[in-house]
């Protein structure tokens, strides 16, 4: 073995984006290689569990962990690679708020596990059977299977996180730039957005045709309407989450002529993204009285889905407060 | 908590011009309300910011109340309009996030009005009372047993060293 630092790469309940993203590093990841090993990435290499567990505590340098928390089994890789880390670093936006799994915040573990196993027109179930945890087979030999959690839970709220590359995925360049600050030791305080800490707004192409009050009187949907492709969104009544929403993504989607929805998170000041585009949105409504809001609100059907996107583990609720499972005894049942 | 008599915590955020002012009026008037609630003075109802409002109740608030100048007599011209349209969006999205609609509440209450913000006040401990304890830090710390109790199992098998692990693994299970 070498004396390179040891990167480590893991993903949770993902959609595999993310490795998409460290792929995209093109031919920088060449040089990447150059510099560290890679010792674990079970998308691309053949590296177990086992190998890690052997790894001394603290022997690799960065974890860069991707994926929000959903089951037992990835609470337990997040433990056991924050143990074996010096740094870890919550990739993209599921790692980092949730994500778009933790949208199921909105319903309880028994309504999803109802719906997949049960409810599902192409599902053929007839004695209702689901996934058990603990099983032994015929041979006695009891196999175990990761527990699906009551909740989505962001990476921070498993395991101490010392840094968040957001983004859904990460640009390549912010990655390369991670890469190279944890390499040469050049890092911000523990907890940073390896991200600018500035509104997506300030860095917008259309930044110079958002009115200063745009007094709304509808909100349409992207896919209502022919967007304009040189004038800011929120003047043309379509909410882009860009006034709540960081920036650093080089305002991607507002270059291929769709509003931002908010992958990158908030701002270090902002603690919850979507409770911020409401304050936001709503103070350039034009209407006055409560009729003439609502038809304007109207436009907006789902708020949840369209302002926690990409974040509803981070919401200040965490999700809906009452789509848990009534009592733990219920949840026995279930398994 | 106990079932006894629940005693809601109710959070009020009241504008310095009418509201609160008014709040003042019916101490100095000696009207008597529920003293449940927990008056934060703003300079503006427009400066009730929807954040404020979900980390009143992440925090254990059972209800919110906003009180801020009527239509038209915003010292500041527009805020109460403000605080109207991200109440309407804000009560919405706190409906499909599972906060009942009565724990959350906005009225216009001008300085003269003491008499109202005893009514409302009242009314709304009353309303809070009935729907129980919303308890939101509660139920998160309900939710994070499961993370907890794993956190443990790992602890416990790590301290043991890796051959005992495999036993501490089966006598849980």
């Amino acid at each position: 073995m070498t004396d390179k630092p040891k990167v480590a790469f893991y993903w949770c309940a993902s959609c595999g984006g993310c490795e998409e993203s460290v792929v995209d590093l093109a031919e920088a990841i060449l040089e990447v290689v150059q510099l560290v090993d890679i010792v674990f990435w079970p998308v691309a290499i053949d590296t177990k569990k086992a190998d890690v567990e052997r790894m001394a505590d603290g022997s690799i340098a960065v974890s860069l962990i991707n994926g929000a928390v959903r089951t037992s089994e990835q609470e337990e890789m997040a433990q056991l690679l924050r143990r074996k880390s010096q740094l870890v670093v919550a990739y993209g936006s599921c790692a980092q708020m949730g994500g778009i799994p933790a949208l199921a915040n909105q319903y309880s573990r028994e309504r999803i596990l109802r719906t997949v196993y049960e409810e599902v027109p192409t599902v053929d179930n007839p004695n209702k059977v689901r996934p058990q945890p603990d099983y032994v087979d015929d041979a006695q030999i009891c196999v175990h299977l990761p527990e699906f959690r009551q909740r989505v839970r962001s990476l921070d709220q498993v395991v101490d996180v010392d840094y968040t590359l957001p983004g859904c995925p990460p640009t390549p360049k912010l990655l390369a730039e991670a890469l190279h600050a944890i390499l040469d030791g050049n890092l911000p305080p523990k907890g940073t957005v390896l991200a600018p800490d500035t509104a997506l707004c300030d860095a917008c192409p259309r930044k110079d045709s958002k009115p200063e009050d745009v007094g709304y009187t509808e909100f349409k949907r992207p896919h209502w309407t022919i967007l304009d492709p040189e004038k800011c969104f929120l003047a043309q009544g379509v909410v882009c989450m860009g006034p709540a929403t960081r920036s650093g993504c080089d305002a991607q989607c507002i270059r291929g002529n769709m509003p931002c929805t908010g992958c990158f998170g908030p701002t270090s000041r902002v603690h919850d993204q979507g409770a911020k585009i409401v304050s936001s949105i709503c103070s350039s409504i034009a209407a006055e009285d409560s009729d003439g809001i609502e038809s304007t609100l109207s436009g907006i059907p789902d708020p949840v889905g369209t302002f926690y996107r990409y974040g509803l583990s981070k919401c200040l609720l965490r999700g809906r407060v009452d789509a848990v499972d009534a009592a733990r005894s219920s949840q026995e049942g279930t398994r | 908590m106990s079932d006894r008599e629940f005693e809601p915590r109710i959070v009020a955020f009241f504008c310095s011009w009418c509201t609160y002012t008014a709040a003042d009026l019916a101490g100095v008037s000696r009207m008597k309300y529920a003293s449940n609630i927990r008056i934060i003075r703003l300079m503006c109802s427009g400066r009730v910011d929807p954040q404020f409002i979900m980390d009143a109740f992440a925090r254990g608030a059972d209800g919110v109340l906003i009180g801020g100048c009527h239509p038209g007599d915003c010292h500041y011209i527009s805020g109460n309009y403000k605080c109207l349209r991200r109440f309407h969006l804000l009560k919405r999205m706190l409906s499909d996030l599972g906060i009942e609609e009565n724990r959350l509440r906005l009225e216009w209450i001008s300085a003269a009005e003491g008499d109202k913000v005893k009514r409302v006040v009242n009314e709304m401990v009353q309303q809070v009372r009935a729907l129980g304890p919303l308890d939101l830090p509660g139920r998160f710390g309900e939710w994070d047993k499961e993370v907890r109790e794993l956190d443990a199992r790992i602890q416990q098998e790590h301290d043991a060293g890796p051959c005992e692990a495999h036993a501490v693994k089966e006598s849980q299970a």
